[in-house]
C-alpha cells in the first residue's frame, strides 16, 4: 500500500489555492520550522463570506495536501461555517492520513482559525475567544 | 527509474544472482549433514568464507556469517562488552553519528551497567583520533567507530583510530556496512578487531552479512541452538545468500578502483551542479567521502515533499527529514554536524552506483533545481527569508 491516498497525492501534486493575498483580511501562520511544518493562510472576506483563500506551506506531502484541502473546504463558505472546520473533516476529505501525519490536518485547521481570529481582531469584531485553540503550534514542539 | 538510493540498498549484480542459483535446487544439502549432498554444501560454504576473508585481508576462521549488518553490529558490540565485563571493564567509546544498530545496542548496554561515551564529530562529520585517545580510560573495553557514514558519506580515520586502540590494548570495532566493497579494507593492516558488513550494500543479496573477529577475540552467541559458525551463530546457513555475497564482494573488490574513479567523477559533477542552488550546503566532507555519496540541505523546504516530487520525475532518493524517518526529529547525523532542525528537515541524499550515468546525473541536477524552486515558491519560510524577515542559516 502506498504511503498516501490518491486524494492526498492529487492535492500534493496539484495543490489548490497556493499563493498570497496581498490585501488579505485575515492571515494566520502556525507551526514552526524546527518541527518541519509551517502553514500560512490568507483570507479575503466579503460580508460574511470567504471570497478567496490562499496558502503557503513549508512541510511534507501531507502538510501541503492538508493545506490545499482545507482551503477548498472553506472557499466560498460563510465565516460561521469555516469556524466549524475540523481536522477530522480535512482528513476525511483526503481519504485519510497515516497516523503520524494527522498533526498536519490539525495544523491546517489551526491555520484557518488563526486567520479568522486575525480578521476579527483587525476589524474589532467581538468574538468568542474560547472557540480558538490556545496554542497554535504543533503539539510535539517544546517551543 | 533513476535509482539514487544505493546507500539504502543496491540492485543485485548479475554475477551475484548467477552465483546463487545453483544453491537453491542443485547443491541443496545442509552443510551440517554428513551425506555427500551435505558435504557439497559444506565445501561451498568453506569456499565462500575463504573468498570473503581474502577480500578483507583476514583468514576464513575470522569470518562469521550473520543475517546482515545490524546483527553483525549487535554481535560485535555484545562480544566486546562480554570480554570487557569479565575483566571488570565496562566503558565503551563511540560517536554520535553511528548507525542505530550500534547506538541502540549501546543504549541497551547502558541499561545493563555499561557507561558509554559518544564522541562529537566536526562540521564535516569527522571523528578526531586524538579525542578517541583522550576518552580511553582503564575501564574502556571497546571503541566502535563506523568506517564511513551512511548518510553523509564521510570516511573516518580508521587507520589512526585502530593504531591508538591497539597501542592502548582496547578492542576496536568498525561498522563497515557502507565501506565494504567500496573502499579498500585490510583488517590486519588497519588494526581492526571486529568489523561488520552487509551484502546488499555491494550488489549482493539482502538478509546476509558477515562479522570479522580477529583471531583471539571470542564472540558472544546471540542465537543459540546449533553448532553452526563454531557455535557462535546457530541456524542452518543461508548458503545461496552466502554464495551471492562472496561473488558480489569479490566482484566489487576486483573493480573497486575503476568504480571509485568513475563514481567520484559523477559524484563531483552532481555536487557541483547542486551547489549552484542558492542557500544550499553539502553535508559531509568534500574529499574524505564515499565515492557514491551526495548529501545536501536546501534552506526553506522540507525533504519529504522534495522526495515525493523527485519520485514523480522517476528519481529514487532519500532524506534525513523527520517526516521520512517516522520520528519527530530529523537525522541525528545532520544534527551532530551542526545542522539546526530547520535546515536538517530539508536534506536530500543521493547515492550512486556503477550503473549511474552522466545523463542521469545531469537530469537529476535539473530536476532537483526545478523541484527546490517550486517548493520554495510555496514556502512561507522562503518568503520570510527573501523579504529579510528571517535570516538565512545557509548563506
Amino acid at each position: 500500500m502506498a504511503l498516501y491516498s490518491e486524494k492526498v497525492m492529487d492535492h500534493f501534486r496539484n495543490p489548490r489555492n497556493v499563493g498570497v493575498i496581498e490585501d488579505a483580511d485575515g492571515v494566520g501562520e502556525v507551526g514552526n520550522a524546527k518541527c518541519g511544518d509551517i502553514m500560512k493562510m490568507y483570507l479575503k472576506i466579503d460580508g460574511d463570506v470567504i471570497s478567496d483563500v490562499k496558502f503557503e506551506t513549508f512541510g511534507c506531502g501531507s502538510a501541503i495536501a492538508s493545506s490545499s484541502m482545507a482551503t477548498e473546504l472553506i472557499k466560498g463558505k460563510p465565516v460561521s461555517e469555516a469556524l466549524k472546520l475540523t481536522n477530522k473533516a480535512v482528513t476525511e476529505a483526503l481519504d485519510g492520513l497515516p497516523v503520524h501525519k494527522l498533526h498536519c490536518s490539525v495544523l491546517a485547521e489551526e491555520a484557518i482559525k488563526k486567520a479568522l481570529q486575525d480578521y476579527y481582531e483587525k476589524n474589532g469584531i467581538e468574538y468568542d475567544k474560547t472557540q480558538f485553540p490556545q496554542c497554535e503550534s504543533c503539539e510535539h514542539c517544546e517551543l | 527509474m533513476i535509482y539514487l538510493d544505493n546507500a539504502a540498498t543496491t540492485k543485485m549484480s548479475r554475477t551475484a544472482v548467477t552465483a546463487m542459483l545453483p544453491y537453491f535446487d542443485g547443491v541443496c544439502g545442509n552443510p551440517s549433514s554428513l551425506h555427500s549432498a551435505g558435504q557439497a554444501a559444506a565445501e561451498a560454504l568453506t569456499d565462500a568464507r575463504e573468498r570473503i576473508a581474502a577480500c578483507l585481508g583476514c583468514t576464513a576462521k575470522e569470518i562469521t556469517f550473520t543475517s546482515g549488518g545490524s546483527e553483525a553490529d549487535n554481535q560485535a558490540i555484545r562480544s566486546a562488552a562480554a570480554i570487557g565485563a569479565r575483566k571488570g571493564k565496562k566503558h565503551i567509546i563511540s560517536t554520535k553519528i553511528e548507525h542505530h544498530a550500534v547506538l541502540h545496542t549501546l543504549k541497551a548496554l547502558e541499561k545493563e551497567g555499561f557507561s558509554v561515551t559518544l564522541l562529537d564529530v566536526d562540521e564535516n562529520g569527522l571523528v578526531d583520533p586524538r579525542q578517541v585517545e583522550t576518552a580511553i580510560t582503564e575501564d574502556t573495553c571497546l571503541v566502535t567507530v563506523m568506517f564511513a557514514n551512511n548518510e553523509i558519506g564521510t570516511i573516518e580515520p580508521i587507520a589512526e583510530i585502530g593504531a591508538i586502540c591497539r597501542r592502548k590494548g582496547v578492542l576496536f570495532h568498525t561498522d563497515a556496512v557502507q565501506a565494504a566493497g567500496h573502499l579498500h579494507i585490510d583488517a590486519a593492516e588497519l588494526n581492526i578487531d571486529l568489523l561488520s558488513l552487509s551484502a546488499h550494500k555491494f550488489h549482493g543479496p539482502k538478509g546476509i552479512g558477515a562479522l570479522y573477529a580477529r583471531k583471539g577475540v571470542p564472540l558472544a552467541t546471540l542465537i543459540e541452538g546449533g553448532a553452526q559458525e563454531r557455535g557462535k551463530r546457530a541456524g542452518t546457513e543461508n548458503l545461496p545468500a552466502i554464495m551471492g555475497m562472496a561473488a558480489a564482494l569479490e566482484e566489487a573488490c576486483a573493480s573497486m578502483e575503476k568504480n571509485a574513479k568513475k563514481l567520484t567523477l559523477l559524484r563531483d559533477r552532481l555536487i557541483d551542479g547542486l551547489s549552484e542552488i542558492p542557500h544550499s550546503i553539502l553535508n559531509g566532507d568534500r574529499t574524505r567521502r564515499l565515492p557514491g555519496n551526495v548529501n545536501f540541505c536546501f534552506e526553506g523546504i522540507e525533504g519529504e515533499s522534495l522526495l515525493l516530487l523527485l519520485d514523480d520525475k522517476g528519481i529514487a532518493a532519500s532524506s534525513g527529514s523527520a517526516c521520512t524517518s517516522g520520528s519527530l526529529d530529523p537525522s541525528h547525523v545532520l544534527l551532530a554536524i551542526g545542522r539546526v532542525h530547520d535546515i536538517a528537515h530539508g536534506s536530500l541524499r543521493l547515492t550512486l552506483s556503477e550503473e549511474t550515468t552522466q545523463e542521469e546525473i545531469d537530469f537529476t541536477i535539473a530536476a532537483v533545481k526545478e523541484v527546490v524552486g517550486y517548493l520554495r515558491n510555496m514556502s512561507p519560510v522562503w518568503r520570510d527569508l527573501q523579504s529579510g524577515k528571517r535570516d538565512y542559516i545557509i548563506k
